[in-house]
Formats: structure tokens, sequence, C-alpha cells
């Protein structure tokens, strides 16, 4: 009986050899990702005791950190949730963060992401360590008109200072409010994030920086640089005609409405942007081949990251183009697709002499005490082909100058601004469902502008649809600086 | 009547041990006090206290009743009581509950309990002329509560409590005990009978089909626990139980081997028809699908282990509160988040001894009616540690049952304070009768049973 009584014990000496193993295995080996995991609330807890820096717009916080008498020491709020929701993103104890608060996790904690994690004797020397705030270049009234000229339409308007890359707005309808996701309350939270991911308007979605639309007739912005820097003129003569025949497909291409650009005389480059003739810009992108639209594509940021402070979907043309698909991208439709964002870069360039600033939305870090810790990165955009010059400044000055035509006598005058020089150009993009309409353009040396609008029905035009909410929005920035001196 | 007026160099041992664990204990618990209240003595010693009133009481009874016993049974006992008690102290002051002070009263009441057995049981054997009776005991306790007048209900999905005279009790941890009793009762008459190989499969020898019967009762038992009351620790606790004692008494490797393979087949079959032991399984297999739902406990134990690390937080600095039944099921994590790998280990050393000490007593138990008891008892707290532990570290899947001593749980505590008072009673036997002290010398009772020291089966 004894023998066997050894060999019991045995056995449950294995099993607890066993459970030493493992034990081992969890607090040694597997301790960091452990201690480190996202759902771990402990990390939660101690970032909640963290003064949290608050994100500032023009004179007030979007984001701020207030006091509670809960188990987390901080609530986070969003006074105009909504108007920012896609800037700021929101901070959750079950989502974790996105946005901005994302992006400068480490600047508005005032420390090291990684470093929250650390233990807590470690973390007991810089507990009352407040985080930094982080002030943004958006202008509140920019972003303001930007929501009220949208007005509940879906669509996303992007404002850039062409001179210095500064985003002085990017707004995106529909939006959400972030606080409810910022609660304390996992189960409303919860309750909240499956409303938001269950409605159809995809509310979640930055359509500024993260859709990617077919850009229509703006992309003959693009395929007139082209054309000019291969040594067109604005008074190039192309000839009117009813219908491209592409070569090599029976699709070819007609002008908007059917019609005629110029009652059939021939037409030159500048007039031809004026009244946006696809015939003349279908041709035109065929016999510049697809290498040189690429190229010239590419030199705006096509086909590139943009480097910025919160993620931008690439926006794209194919690299290996056919003759029909060439004339097709010509004209914006086909595979080129692009973000608001990269439009308004396109605008920005045009308005700068041709040269690309980093588009940038955080003008300065600054500590409690109100020092500057970090400016924000601006300077050109130099990973570009070009090295952040996208076209001559030549080339610039002629499209500009066509561009205000646009805006005179094109089809562009709903964007018109008495006393300002306002130049842009429409987009009206077929996408099977309701066409996009944009406006891409600027107003005077500082001001330039996307807007897309994708919800206003079968028959929305850029003209009638975008040109209007540009000028609201560009009406109020400019408004907002005459009053800020 | 010579030896209990002289305390034996045993006795010696045991209170230099259980001074050494009340001071454990009571450092534990300054510790804590200041730690979270930075309260020094004497509110922080009260569980320091206690603990040694209780340890004083304990250890005059096993002086006075059972002289020779082993010495560090109840030491070990006592400290894991003690630490235990502080953790769930530690959990009351992370959310609020309150846990200590019933537990405390538990505590009290369970050693009360010990005292009373090593007083009047003098002869384990005195249980054996018992054993039908211990069989339908465990039948009954285990169907208490199910009776509609005194159940407490389901709790937590499963019906395991009664409500006695206000206070909650679970008939099935005593149930362990008598099931114990009784099968060491019974395996002592029919080990020949079940030791003898009539067939032959493969390498394995095998008793004739009816005597194999209780083998597959015991099998269906388990699986009926684990399908019925979604509990799998439960029934590995129960058939290993019973296939460790039936091993022990034939000698035959063909048990363990058969009803290993028969639990297998079971629990695969038992999982594959049962979506809930089937969740469970999932769960185990994969915790990280579903970290806010079906495996937050597990998951939030193993956060609460891997954040300890090695040293842990330090006791105090941890966060209980996040920590599904914190004090009961999860305290070996509790103490694995603010004591470390150290602190746990600890606590595996000492379940370890307390094993270790069990095995050698049912060694030199002197009949094998008492061998069995011993050996039944033993294996039921270690398997019990193992399958908590385990389940806790994602080693084996999570059960809700008590880590012995130390989770909150007053029906868990007397349990494992009478088992420790059986143990303590068969090495005082048998030390006792190797040292030529005849085993009713320390006691006033007559001698009215017979001694059968080295008895063999009945014929």
């Amino acid at each position: 009986m004894n023998k066997s009584i050894s060999r019991v014990a045995t056995a449950v000496l294995v099993l607890f050899g066993a459970l030493f193993v493992n034990m081992n295995v969890i607090a040694l080996v597997q301790a960091d990702d452990l201690a480190n995991h996202p759902a771990n609330r402990r990390l939660i807890v101690r970032e909640y005791e963290i003064t949290r820096g608050p994100i500032v717009v023009g004179e007030h916080a979007v984001a701020m950190s207030t006091a509670t008498d809960g188990e987390l020491t901080y609530l986070r709020t969003y006074p105009e949730g909504p108007r920012y929701a896609h800037l700021t993103g929101y901070y959750s104890i079950v989502l974790q963060r996105s946005g901005l608060e994302a992006a400068l996790n480490e600047q508005l904690t005032g420390r090291p992401t990684q470093m929250v994690a650390q233990n807590l004797a470690e973390l007991l020397g810089q507990r009352d360590v407040a985080g930094n705030a982080v002030v943004l270049t958006i202008n509140p009234a920019v972003q303001a008109a930007a929501e009220a000229a949208l007005d509940g339409r879906e669509g996303a308007v992007v404002v850039i200072d062409p001179n210095t890359g500064s985003v002085l707005a990017s707004y995106s309808n529909p939006t959400f409010d972030p606080n409810p996701l910022s609660q304390h309350d996992t189960s409303a939270i919860a309750t909240a994030w499956e409303q938001l991911l269950a409605d159809p308007s995809r509310p979640l979605l930055d359509r500024a920086l993260r859709e990617t639309y077919p850009p229509g007739s703006t992309f003959k912005l693009i395929v007139a640089a082209a054309a000019l820097e291969q040594g067109r003129t604005p008074l190039t003569r192309f000839p009117d005609e009813r219908v491209f025949d592409v070569p090599q497909t029976t699709a070819d291409i007609g002008n908007f409405g059917g019609g005629l650009c110029n009652q059939g005389e021939p037409l030159t480059l500048e007039d031809a942007l004026r009244v946006s003739c696809n015939t003349v810009f279908a041709r035109l992108g065929v016999d510049l081949g697809a290498d040189v639209l690429v190229e010239q594509a590419e030199r705006f940021g096509l086909n590139r990251a943009v480097p910025y402070e919160l993620s931008i979907s690439p926006s794209v043309i194919p690299t290996e183009l056919d003759i029909p698909q060439t004339a097709q991208s010509a004209i914006g439709q086909r595979d080129v697709r692009v973000t608001p964002m990269q439009m308004a870069i396109v605008a920005a360039a045009i308005a700068n002499d041709g040269v690309i600033m980093r588009p940038h939305v955080v003008a300065t870090v600054r500590n409690p005490e109100g020092a500057r810790v970090r400016s924000g990165e601006s300077g050109r955009w130099t990973d570009l082909p070009g090295d952040g010059r996208a076209i001559s400044s030549r080339t610039a000055q002629q499209l500009r100058r066509t561009m205000v035509e646009t805006v005179l006598r094109g089809t562009a005058t709903r964007a018109r601004i008495d006393g300002v020089e306002v130049g842009g150009k429409t987009g009206t993009a077929q996408t099977g469902g309701d066409p996009i309409a944009w406006f891409v353009g600027f107003a005077g040396d500082d001001l330039a502008i996307a807007v897309a609008v994708t919800d206003e029905g079968p028959d929305a035009t850029g003209g009638a649809v975008a040109a209007p909410i540009a000028r609201t929005v560009l009406q109020a920035a400019i408004d907002a600086d005459a009053s800020t001196g | 009547m010579s030896t209990p007026t002289r305390p034996s160099a045993l006795r010696h041992t045991e209170a230099k041990l259980l001074a050494g664990a009340v001071a454990i204990v009571a450092f534990a618990g300054a510790l804590l006090a200041w730690s979270m209240g930075r309260e020094l003595p004497p509110s922080g010693m009260v569980t320091g206290v206690a603990v040694a009133v209780v340890a004083i009481v304990a250890h005059t009874a096993v002086r006075a009743a059972a002289p020779d016993a082993d010495p560090t049974l109840l030491p070990l006992a006592i400290l894991l009581n003690g630490l235990g008690l502080v953790l769930i102290r530690r959990v009351d002051l992370g959310s609020a509950s309150n846990f200590a002070a019933p537990q405390t009263v538990w505590t009290a009441v369970a050693i009360g309990i010990f005292c009373a057995m090593l007083l009047f049981l003098r002869d384990i054997r005195d249980l054996a002329r018992f054993q039908y009776t211990f069989g339908l005991a465990t039948i009954v306790l285990l169907l208490l509560p199910l009776v509609p007048w005194i159940t407490a209900g389901v709790i937590n999905g499963a019906q395991l409590w009664i409500d006695v005279l206000g206070m909650r009790f679970q008939p099935g941890e005593v149930a362990k005990l008598t099931m114990v009793v009784f099968l060491a009762g019974y395996l002592e008459r029919n080990r020949q009978l079940l030791a003898v190989a009539t067939q032959r499969v493969g390498p394995l020898l095998l008793p004739a089909g009816r005597h194999l019967a209780p083998v597959i009762a015991a099998a269906l038992l388990a699986l009926v626990i684990m399908a019925g009351q979604r509990d799998l620790g439960s029934a590995l606790l129960v058939f290993g139980t019973f296939i460790a004692m039936l091993y022990v008494a034939t000698g035959r490797i063909a048990y363990p081997v058969i009803g290993g393979a028969t639990f297998l087949l079971g629990t695969l079959l038992v999982i594959s028809q049962f979506a809930h032991v089937q969740r469970r399984v999932d769960i185990w297999l994969d915790p990280w699908v579903d970290v806010q739902g079906a495996s937050y406990q597990l998951v939030q134990s193993l956060f609460a282990l891997g954040t300890g690390g090695l040293t842990g937080t330090g006791l105090g600095l941890g966060r209980p509160q996040d920590i599904p039944f914190a004090a009961t099921d999860a305290i070996f994590v509790v103490a694995g988040e603010e004591l470390g790998l150290l602190g746990t280990t600890a606590f595996l050393v000492t379940f370890l001894l307390i094993a270790a000490r069990g095995f050698r007593i049912a060694q030199t138990a002197s009949d094998e009616f008492s061998k069995l008891v011993a050996l039944g008892l033993t294996v039921t707290i270690a398997l019990q540690t193992f399958v908590i532990i385990g389940g806790l570290t994602r080693l084996v899947p999570l059960t809700g049952i008590t880590l012995p001593f130390v989770s909150y749980g007053g029906s868990s505590l007397l349990a494992n304070y009478l088992i420790i008072a059986l143990l303590l009673r068969i090495s005082d036997t048998s030390k006792a009768i190797a040292r030529g002290r005849g085993p009713d010398d320390h006691t006033a009772r007559p001698s009215t049973t017979p001694r059968h020291p080295q008895s063999a089966t009945p014929a």
C-alpha cells in the first residue's frame, strides 16, 4: 500500500510542479504583455490619474480633463463635441483613444505612452506631472462656418493656409459626439458605440481624411498643370468636339450635358478649364501620355502617405494606364481616387507658387506653465518627386489666373466674393449613386479650400452645390482674419 | 494517563511553528493596515490577535487530545487561514465588501469544531463502523441544497448552498469528507476482491466486470456533476480522489488508467453535448476573443498575476476590485498581484507541505482504513488546490471552487479544518502505537472498542 501512496504523492508533486512552472511563465515571461494589455483596467486607472492636457482651438479648449470624485480621477469632456470630433477623437476606457487623443497621447500625458504602464513605484514619483496643452492651427470661426455651410449634408470641407500648410478647418459630416464615448460608464459607452456603428451614414468616418472619392473635373487642374509643364500655354488651342473618339475602345467621352464647349470653334486650354470641357481634357490626357499624368499627380502628393498628425488615406492614380484608362483618368473618372485633404493640398500648391507645404494641425505644444515645448511640423513636404515643388512658378501663376477666370466667368461663379481674388475649379464626379460635387480653390494668397458633397441627389453639380459652400467658408475666414487684425 | 500533563517534544515544535505562523500573519495584517489607511496598531493588529487566539485554543486542544500528532499540519493550516483573513480584509478595503468579519467568525466556529472533533473522536476506526451512514450522508448532503425550505437558491449559476440559522452553508464541502470516509470503509472491505485480476486487456489486468461497476458508477456520478452543475473542477476532484483511493487500496494501475480514460472520454462527450461546458473549454483554449465578456474572470486573473510579476505591487497597492470573486474563487490571484510570484510560490509550497505531511501520515498509519482515509483527505486538499490554482492560471478550465483555508467561505474552512483534525488523529494514533503508548492512554474514556491495529480485510 505504501508504494502506491508514494506513487500518488509523486503524481500530486507533478501536478504542483506544473502549477509552479505555469505561474512562472505568467509572472515572468508574459508579465509585460499582461500588465500592458489594453483591457487591463489597472493601466487605465493609472492613466486617468494624470492631468491630461487640453486640446485648444483659438482661445478655448475643445478637449479638456475635469476632476471627478469617481474611481477614475479625471473625466475627458469635449465642449463642442461634434464640431471637432474627427479632429480630437475620443478618449475612452473601453475604446481607448482615437484622433488627436491617440496621435498626441505622449504630449497630452506629458510622458511617453509606455511609461504610464510602468510599475507603481516609478509612477509615484511623477504622479503630479500634468500633461501638455496642444494648441491647434484650426480657426474656430472657419471650422464653425464649415459645419454651418454643409448644413447637414454629407461631405467634407478642408481649409489650408497655402503659405504654411496650417490646417484652418477640417470638418466632416455626419459627425459624432465624443462625450458619450469618453464617459466612465462602460455599458453606456457600449450603447453609444453600437449606435454609431449601426448608423448607415457612418458618422465615425472622417470624410476629410479617410474617404477617397473620384475627383471628377477637379482633376483637370492636374492635367492642365502637366500640360503647362510640358510646354503648352493657356492659349494653346484645341478642337471643340462633341465626342472625343477614344482610341482602342468604343466607350467614347462626351461633354457634360452632351453638347459642345465653344459652339464648335477651337478653344484655348484656359477656356477649356474654365468651362470644364471633357473632350479637350480627355484628348490632352492621351496626348500627354499616362506617364506624364501620373508623374504630375505624384508631384502633387498622390500615391503617397501624406505626412500629418492624423492618418490620411493615400489618394491614388494607377501607375499603369492604357489609352482608354488615361482618357478617363484625365477627366477624373475611372480609378483615380482622392481625399478632400489631397485636393486642398493641390489648391494650396497652386496658390503657393507651386510649392507644397507639409499640412499640419498642431500649432504648438505648451507645458502646464504655458511655455512652448514644441512647434508644429511646418516646412516643405519634401518627400515628393520634385522635392515639394509640384509645378513651376510660371505654371502656378498661369493656373491661378485660369482658376480666377473660372470663378469670374466659368463653372464656379457661385464662389465669387466681392473684393477678393477667388479662384477655383468645380467637379461633378459620377459614382453610380449620387455624384460627388466638388469645389477646389483659393481666396487671396492665404486660403486654399476643398469641398466635397456626396448626398445632394442625382442632379448635384460642383458649381451649384460645392461652390456656394466654399464661398461661405472662405468669407468666414476672411472676416475672422479682418476682425483679429 | 502519563503524557498529557507533560507536553511532548512534538508539541513544543508545534508551538514554535504556530508562533512563527501567527507572527507572519500579524506582520501581514499590520502591513496592510498601514499601507491602506496609514493605521498603526492597535487597529492593524486585529487579524494577528484573532489568529493568535485561535492558534492557542487549537494548540491546547491538540495537546490535550492528540499529544503525539504531527506538529506541522496545524501551523500550516493556521498560516494559510491567517493570510487568507488578511487577503480577504484586503479585498474588503478595495471594494467596500464585508467578508473579513464573517470569515473571522467562521474561523472561530471551525476551530471550535476542530477541537470538538479531536476531543470526541479518539479512534478513527470508530468511523469505519458507520461507513454506510457516511455513504448515505454524502448523498443527503449533496441533495440538501435542493430541499425547498432551506435552499439558498441559485447563486452564480449553481444551486450549492443552504441557509441555516442565518448562515449560508455549502453542504458539498462536507460531503467530500463523508465520501472519503465511506470509500475508505468500502475499499477496506472489498480491496481483495477488487485487486483480483481475472481478465486481461492488453497489458492491463482487470478484475471481473461486476467489481468494476463502482468505478463506472463513480465516473458517471462525476460526469453528472459536471454536466448538471457546470462544474468540471468538482468532477475532477471527486473522481480523482476516488481513483487515487481505489489505486492505493488495490495496487492495480489498471484503475487509474481505465478510470482516466473513461473520465477523458466522458469529458469529451459532455463537452460535445452541453453548450455551457463547451463554452468553458472555449474560454480556456482562447480567453482573448471575448475579454470583456465570457472570459472576463480568467483574463482579469491573468492581468492581476502579470501585473504582480515577481515581487508584486505590495500589500494594499493592487486592484483586487477588478477581479471577479476576489475573496472566494480568485483569492490566489489577489495574492499574486500584491505579493508576486514569490508570494504565490510560498502559498504553493505551504500546500505542498500539507500534502507531503498527509501522504506521510497515510504511509505510517497503523491500519488500512486509516491509510485510506488519510490518503483520500490529502488528495482532496491537494486536488482542490490544483483545480483552483490551475484554473486561475489557465492550466485547466476555470471552476469556481475555494482555495482551501485561504478563500472566503465558512463551509470550506470548516471542512478543511475537519480534514486536519482527522489527519492529526490518525498520526497521533500511529505514533502512539509505534511508541508503545496505548491508543487510549491519554483519554479518560474507558476503552470499549477492541483495536485492530493491523486489521486485515474481513473474510
